[in-house]
């Protein structure tokens, strides 16, 4: 199982020598896709490994509770929603931007789909809604960055205060229940796809369109030319001002999609919905390799980064291990994780 | 950009019907059901229109439904006493806010405060301040930290919820053998979650039947009580009861239940909230009783604070004066006393 991690920590002979971590970047950067694609694997791989580690310390600690099909549903469920949102995140963060703003987003959405009014229109006024009111909140972001002029950082913490506030002002601070079966529906086991939840199957859906953009389409190279130069991207012919609006438009969308599956998985809305989600997508992000400053993204390092999180989680939650040892553990193994992370990439340069 | 006017045309054309739409969809009224039964529809002991009394009222913001449910039944209840007028602040949970709110009341002139700290220790010094100026305090549940900021102190029972909740699993688990028994809890890093369940864990200590398994802490959200308890039941394959602290996160407690389709055990819930009593009377799920921490103690201290006002005690009682503590109890409420408890129940 712990294979991957050990083979890449031993793959470079000369892994005693500093190469500078700190001048790499640049001159890396310089070299092209290709050797990016080099740098993105070998990170993945290393990813891959954590998780691997993380599988064998479950399935030694917790045989019966972690191995098996029920569980792998259940992190593969809990991990859909956060999924989602990273996706988006990872856009942003690729292009040099920051969005604080998500989890207020999901939380908005989630209520503004739930209220008893939207509720009449049944599924498709819930999904509409959903949908909608995260790319009006994304569209809103993205006009004060891009044309606004305001700091990414700023104008989306003003968004999530207003998000939030408008979400409590919708609710009232009450937990909406909703009551539309086919919503609630796809939360159940009886609407699995082969086995597969259907939020899970929407996660693979976000992450491979994800990867096609941000891997195949114009749109994804000019969201990496913004974030690794903007002025260089904007001599280039690129219109960054509006590249930024789409790409916050974007991170709405995902938040939207995402409040609708926190509907189906929690059969509510409310106002603390999402809570947090900002700190979890960015990590979950960073971990996988999207460079917090712009100019590199990973659609694959973030989803398992987004994995590594939820696994863990899982794994405390089946030993039985309380919130304060679950945080202090939780914090440590995002720095051994990082430190391999930083070990292999070192080692698979040279 | 002329050529992108028809685009732009469409586009605003749907922007704005979407809009339309959406405005519409914030309501959040039941369009047929007329009855929002308000809560304690009992007068009080005494109900006979005194002297005036104006009531000063300052708590945090009510951002989750129990703090939702304080407001209306602070309200509700003032609103029962002709000669009560009651001066309720917009909440807040900063500190320096709620100071400031209540420093204006006090500057009002108003005969009692009510006051629900958003934090007791940190809003001390200014019930010390209007018991000074002469105005009496009644604190509200999160309780000060000297006797000398309030006349007198009313407040639920932390404690007390774990362990009627314990006793009440340990008499439904009677005579059966290695009983497993759950605990979702509440935000750890609160000391009332740690209250609730030192009093659950003292009860169970009662019965040598059952063993406390497994214990998560969700954080009152329904999102995270659905998480926490999906892994619960994931790595407890069978168990025979469950307390959940409270039922807020219970709905999302439940929610994992239905998805796991397991209904093998008793699930108690805690707060009352309406959900959660709706449930129980319906009967047709995993959940059976909540034990309270009643939302009526506003109305309560709208009764209390109109007593001091007009100088008299409580019904009931042979004493003079008002207690200068009151802690009320936790009732656990089953399909058998529903009925009685439904009013009380919050959304």
């Amino acid at each position: 199982m712990t294979q991957p991690v050990s083979s890449a920590q031993h793959n470079g002979p000369d892994k005693g020598v500093l190469t500078g971590p700190a001048t790499a970047p640049p001159s890396k950067k310089q070299g092209g896709p290709r050797a990016f694609g080099l740098r993105a694997d070998v990170r993945n791989l290393s990813l891959l490994g954590v998780l691997a580690v993380l599988i064998a310390v479950g399935g030694i600690t917790e045989p019966e509770a972690f191995l098996d099909t029920g569980n792998l549903q259940l992190i593969l469920t809990q991990a859909s929603v956060i999924g989602v949102v990273t996706v988006g995140m990872t856009f942003v963060i690729t292009s040099g931007g920051i969005d604080l703003s998500v989890g207020a987003m999901v939380a908005l959405a989630s209520v503004w789909a739930t209220t008893l009014a939207t509720q009449e229109y049944g599924f498709a006024g819930v999904l509409f809604t959903a949908v909608v009111v995260g790319l009006a909140a994304g569209l809103v972001n993205g006009l004060l960055i891009a044309y606004g002029g305001m700091v990414p950082f700023i104008a989306t913490l003003a968004m999530l205060a207003s998000a939030r506030g408008l979400a409590l002002q919708i609710t009232d601070g009450k937990t909406q229940i909703v009551t539309v079966q086919s919503v609630l529906d796809l939360g159940l086991p009886d609407s699995y796809i082969l086995g597969i939840p259907p939020l899970v199957l929407v996660f693979a859906a976000v992450t491979v369109v994800g990867w096609l953009i941000l891997n195949r389409t114009t749109f994804g190279r000019r969201t990496v030319a913004v974030g690794g130069n903007a002025e260089a991207a904007r001599l280039a012919g690129i219109d960054v001002r509006r590249q930024r609006l789409y790409l916050y438009l974007l991170s709405g969308l995902c938040c939207g999609i995402a409040a609708f599956m926190l509907i189906i998985l929690s059969g509510s809305g409310q106002n603390t919905n999402g809570n947090l989600y900002e700190l979890d997508a960015i990590a979950a992000a960073i971990i996988g390799g999207t460079l917090l400053s712009g100019g590199r993204g990973t659609i694959v390092g973030s989803v398992l980064g987004v994995l590594v999180f939820t696994t863990i989680t899982n794994i405390f939650a089946l030993n039985n291990l309380q919130s304060d040892v679950q945080q202090i553990a939780k914090g440590a193994i995002i720095v051994a994780a990082v430190l391999v992370q930083r070990r292999t990439l070192r080692n698979g340069e040279t | 950009m002329p050529e992108t006017s028809r685009r732009g045309l469409l586009f605003g054309t749907a922007a704005v019907s979407a809009g339309a739409f959406l405005t519409a969809c914030t309501s959040n009224e039941p369009k047929s059901t007329g009855d929002s039964a308000a809560p304690n529809a009992q007068p009080a002991a005494d109900d006979k229109p005194g002297k005036p009394v104006t009531i000063g009222f300052a708590g945090p913001q009510a951002d989750h439904g129990w703090l939702n449910a304080i407001n209306v039944n602070a309200k509700s209840r003032a609103e029962k006493y002709s000669e009560v007028t009651l001066e309720i602040t917009e909440g807040s949970n900063d500190t320096a806010v709620q100071i400031g709110q209540v420093k204006t009341l006090i500057n009002k002139k108003v005969d009692i405060l009510v006051i629900l700290p958003a934090d007791g220790k940190a809003l001390t010094q200014v019930g010390l301040e209007a018991m000074r100026a002469g105005i009496p305090v009644i604190n509200l549940d999160r309780v000060f930290a000297s006797p000398q900021a309030y006349r007198c102190w009313v407040g639920g029972d932390n404690y007390g919820m774990g362990l009627n909740a314990g006793h009440y699993i340990g008499e439904q688990l009677k005579g059966k053998s290695d009983a497993k028994v759950v605990e979702l809890a509440g935000i750890d890093s609160l000391e009332l979650t740690k209250q609730r369940s030192q009093g659950f864990a003292d009860a169970l200590k009662n019965y040598s039947n059952i063993k406390l398994v497994a214990r998560q802490a969700a954080d009152f959200t329904v999102e995270s009580g659905q998480a926490k308890m999906a892994q619960l039941l994931q790595a407890q394959k069978k168990i025979d009861a469950l307390w959940n602290h409270d039922d807020d996160q219970g709905v999302g407690a439940l929610r994992a239940i239905q998805q796991a389709g397991r209904d093998e055990f008793v699930m108690v819930g805690g707060a009352g909230a309406k959900s959660a009593m709706d449930a129980i009377k319906a009967d047709n799920s995993v959940l059976k009783a909540t034990v309270l921490y009643p939302p009526t103690m506003a109305a309560s201290a709208i009764d209390l604070a109109r007593a001091l006002g007009q100088s008299k005690g409580v019904g009931g009682l042979s004493e003079m004066e008002i207690p200068t503590s009151i802690t009320l109890y936790s009732a656990v409420v089953t399909k058998e006393n529903i009925d009685q408890y439904l009013p009380t129940g919050f959304s």
